[in-house]
């Protein structure tokens, strides 16, 4: 019983500053009808209510569409027209009421668009008279990117106010939210304001710190981006050139057959749609299978032949490569493949500071550095890695020691053609699936593996995203192609002052 | 193995050899024949096509590219696999003084503004541009250039001992980044459409019979010139050291050579010769764009040398023209074979045939 009591008290508390509002809000539109001067007033007070429902009846009356009944009564909109109504008339001084309640009351609309929509238009009208609005519909606002906006706003109409205070504070609001928008309202009050030219000054300033920390911040994840996709590209490279010393041109086809699996994995999955969004982890496995073992063929039935002879291995596999591009092209077709991203890839992702980052990029770091571990757990931990350093190291003395160096050679070039075939998984993501989509990384490939080091994983890793991160530096003053080629050439002089790479093996295994 | 390539003939070979001075002999003159068939009256038995006349030229200056590929590879052992940049930027270089040549006759009629570059809106020449008005300068600038690049390319490599695969991938990389550069619209070199619609050289309208037939004989006589030039220099004292280079630097370097500088010549001269068989090939195919740069265009050309038999000057030649000959026919007969027929052959060459056709033909003589 006791409970009902206070259901029924909260009940009654809630609605009660309803029911007050409900009485304002009929009082205002009651005033809808009456004169030119009342119907302003009641414009205004409507604006000011901040009541959702005023919009559609206002909306009628701008329009011409708000019906009268002979009574004085109004239809309300949407209703049909009872005999005899007629349209509520307006004057000029009604209408600029009206745009200015209208525009008010798309700050409180249900609809996120319309209310971000009234909070740029408020930003763009620079009046002071809506400060109170914007503050009012801030305590309201929920949504991060409208606050934000709304934020902005509340900080231009104060800006043109004329209370100094006020205007002070707007100077730092603006100051603190650092957004290009502040930068550039700063810039426009610093001729209105000369009197508070130096606070602006400094405002500008910190916003500018801030923006170029960002773009730093911005251009650091692009970078690390691309590093970790020349990283996959290389990985596999760095183990069967690093650590084998096999020229494998045909690598780049390794990650195309990849990408295609990935393609063929997600065109099988089409008959199962609940597991249609795991068809890129599911493709993980499969794409290193299928390169795996195209590698192993490869490597038991030609590149064997051709150990010590580094020139006719590259000359062969590069033939191996055209072979395997123009196959896939007769099997599948000249045309892009197009690979979807599962919903839990799509999308940008802000991070504190308005980093803006997008998710498959974010997820192919995580990648990235994901197949790196894997691959340094394959070789330092498993029995196959120990066997693969032992061939590596003095491959006589391995035979003697009973391994198979025959069937090492094999797992090791099947495993980094593997590697290169998840790689593809990965760029399936982010370039066109076509029979061509291996040649673009394979001389960036060899050049992150020679740049970093060859033999040495770190090398590899510190080697990719060296090269990525000077890439997207160099990129906004040289534009993308120029960036690349300035990246080669220094490549290329690079190697003048370290011709073994950045991670040079040393001792013996640097004499290979 | 690579030892025996370069080894004197044993006397029983020497017949075999002067056998094969005739048929080279034999194959010169029936090259040379080809443009006076062309102009034989249509219906006759011996008249030979347009067709086969223009392609016979082309490939007369590929053959040019491999004997430059062959002189570095199959000699000093350098595989550089960015010669096609050599022979495109001779291309260019003849390319300019073509378009310089169309003059008002352009479709924006501009008196020296190439279309293109009236098309982006050039006020007037970039100054690389200057002086390819005059033939001598342009043929000049398809030589050196190429020359300086490789001497520049090439320095920085020998002198770090960059040898083998790494030199390799690093020509590679450079004919990979001047394609991805020319294919730049503010490089001033016409962007992917690169240069065409020349209408003369020399004062000869092109296209017509007889500027085809100067063509081809200019052609066929750089082609005498630069096999008689590599014979010159592999016969020579420097051509044994080559080859010593390629087989032991080490060992050369111990015995007081300067294999940098020994390196460096062949592979400067390499380069001219690949940029006076692009300089040769523009005009006859009548186009050039940064297509011609791309890397599987030297490795091709690379393949042609290893068919034919490298460390071979013959041939380097014999390679260029079988596997020209098998392209141009397969890619009318069944285009799509063409590409298994060409990765076909740099497995099947390099597994089974790894002195090329010469040396299928050197393995009858005891």
């Amino acid at each position: 019983m006791a409970r009902l009591i206070r259901a029924v008290l909260l009940l009654l508390a809630l609605a009660l500053p309803a029911a007050a509002q409900q009485d304002a809000f009929d009082a205002a539109v009651s005033g809808l009808a009456g004169g030119f001067n009342q119907q302003a007033e009641a414009v205004e007070r409507l604006g000011a209510l901040g009541d959702p429902r005023a919009v559609p009846l206002l909306r009628a009356l701008a329009d011409g569409r708000l019906l009268k009944r002979p009574d004085g009564g109004l239809v309300p909109p949407g209703e049909a027209a009872p005999p005899g109504a007629e349209p509520v008339r307006v004057n000029n001084r009604v209408r600029v009421a009206l745009r200015g309640a209208l525009g008010r009351l798309q700050l409180v609309s249900p609809d996120p668009a319309e209310r971000l929509a009234a909070a740029e238009a408020v930003f763009r009208s620079r009046d002071a008279a809506n400060a109170p609005l914007l503050e009012a519909a801030l305590a309201r606002e929920s949504l991060p990117r409208i606050r934000s906006q709304m934020e902005l706003s509340l900080a231009a109409s104060r800006l043109v106010a004329a209370d100094k205070g006020a205007k002070r504070a707007a100077i730092a609001a603006l100051g603190a939210a650092g957004s290009t928008d502040a930068r550039a309202l700063l810039l426009e009050a610093r001729a209105a304001n000369p009197a508070l030219a130096a606070e602006i000054q400094t405002a500008v300033a910190a916003i500018d710190r801030r923006l170029s920390l960002r773009r730093m911040a911005e251009t650091l994840f692009q970078g690390l981006s691309l590093g970790s996709v020349l990283l996959l590209a290389a990985l596999g490279l760095a183990v069967t050139f690093g650590v084998m010393g096999v020229i494998n041109m045909a690598h780049g086809e390794m990650v195309m057959l990849g990408a295609y699996t990935t393609f063929f994995v997600q065109e099988a999955l089409r008959g199962v749609p609940w597991l249609l969004p795991w068809s890129l982890p599911l493709s993980v496995p499969a794409a290193f299978l299928v390169a795996a073992l195209v590698g192993a063929a490869i490597e038991r039935g030609l590149i064997r032949h051709l150990y010590g002879r580094p020139l006719e291995t590259l000359l062969m596999t590069f033939g191996v490569g055209m072979i395997l591009q123009q196959a896939v092209r007769t099997l599948f077709g000249a045309q892009n493949r197009e690979v979807l991203s599962p919903p839990w890839m799509q999308g940008t992702l802000t991070l504190p500071g308005g980093v803006s980052v997008t998710q498959n990029r974010l997820w192919i770091i995580v990648f990235g550095v994901a197949v790196l571990l894997a691959v340094l757990a394959a070789i330092r931990l498993t029995r196959f890695g120990l066997e693969m350093r032992a061939v590596v190291q003095n491959r006589r003395i391995a035979a003697t020691m009973g391994i198979r160096t025959g069937r090492v050679d094999a797992l090791t070039f099947a495993f980094g053609s593997g590697v290169a075939g998840m790689a593809g998984v990965a760029l399936s993501q982010i370039d066109n699936v076509s029979p061509n989509l291996g040649t673009g990384y394979i001389i960036d490939s060899f050049m992150v593996v020679v740049f970093g080091g060859v033999g040495s994983l770190a090398g590899t890793l510190v080697g990719a995203m060296t090269l990525g991160v000077v890439n997207k530096v160099l990129e906004p003053w040289a534009g993308a192609v120029l960036a690349k080629v300035a990246v080669l050439v220094a490549l290329m002089l690079f190697i003048q002052r370290r011709p073994r790479g950045l991670f040079a093996l040393r001792g013996r295994a640097a004499e290979g | 193995m690579s030892a025996t390539l370069a080894s004197p003939a044993p006397p029983r070979a020497a017949a075999a050899r002067n056998v094969l001075r005739w048929v080279l002999i034999g194959a010169v003159l029936l090259l040379a024949l080809l443009p006076v068939l062309n102009r034989l009256p249509l219906d006759s038995a011996l008249h030979v096509s347009d067709f086969v006349v223009s392609v016979t030229g082309k490939w007369i200056t590929y053959a040019v590219l491999a004997l430059a590929i062959d002189l570095a590879w199959g000699y000093a052992g350098i595989l550089s696999l960015g010669h096609g940049a050599f022979f495109a930027l001779g291309g260019y270089a003849i390319g300019m003084h073509l378009m310089r040549l169309i003059g008002p006759r352009g479709v924006y009629g501009h008196p020296t503004l190439p279309d293109f570059m009236v098309f982006l809106g050039y006020r007037e020449l970039p100054w690389y541009w200057w002086g390819f008005d005059h033939f001598p300068f342009a043929l000049l600038m398809a030589l050196a250039v190429p020359g300086v690049l490789a001497a520049v390319v090439g320095f920085l490599a020998f002198r770090s001992r960059i040898t083998g695969v790494y030199f390799s991938i690093i020509t590679q990389a450079l004919t990979y980044a001047l394609m991805l550069a020319f294919f730049r619209n503010d490089m001033g070199f016409g962007g992917n459409n690169g240069f065409t619609d020349f209408k003369e050289l020399l004062g000869m309208p092109l296209n017509t019979p007889n500027a085809r037939a100067m063509l081809f004989y200019a052609s066929l006589a750089s082609l005498l010139g630069a096999y008689w030039l590599c014979t010159r220099v592999t016969r020579s004292k420097l051509g044994r050291v080559l080859v010593a280079v390629r087989d032991a630097e080490s060992r050369v370097r111990f015995l007081g050579y300067d294999t940098t500088r020994i390196k460096l010549f062949v592979f400067v001269l390499s380069a001219v010769l690949a940029g006076l068989a692009g300089a040769l090939y523009v005009p006859q195919v009548g186009i050039i764009n940064p297509g011609e740069f791309s890397p599987g265009n030297s490795i091709e050309a690379v393949v042609w040398v290893a068919v034919g038999g490298r460390g071979t000057l013959v041939g380097a030649v014999l390679g260029a023209f079988s596997v020209n000959a098998l392209k141009t026919w397969l890619t009318s007969v069944a285009p799509d074979l063409w590409l298994f027929a060409l990765g076909g052959l740099f497995v099947a060459v390099t597994l089974f045939l790894p002195r090329g056709l010469i040396g299928l033909l050197r393995r009858r003589e005891p």
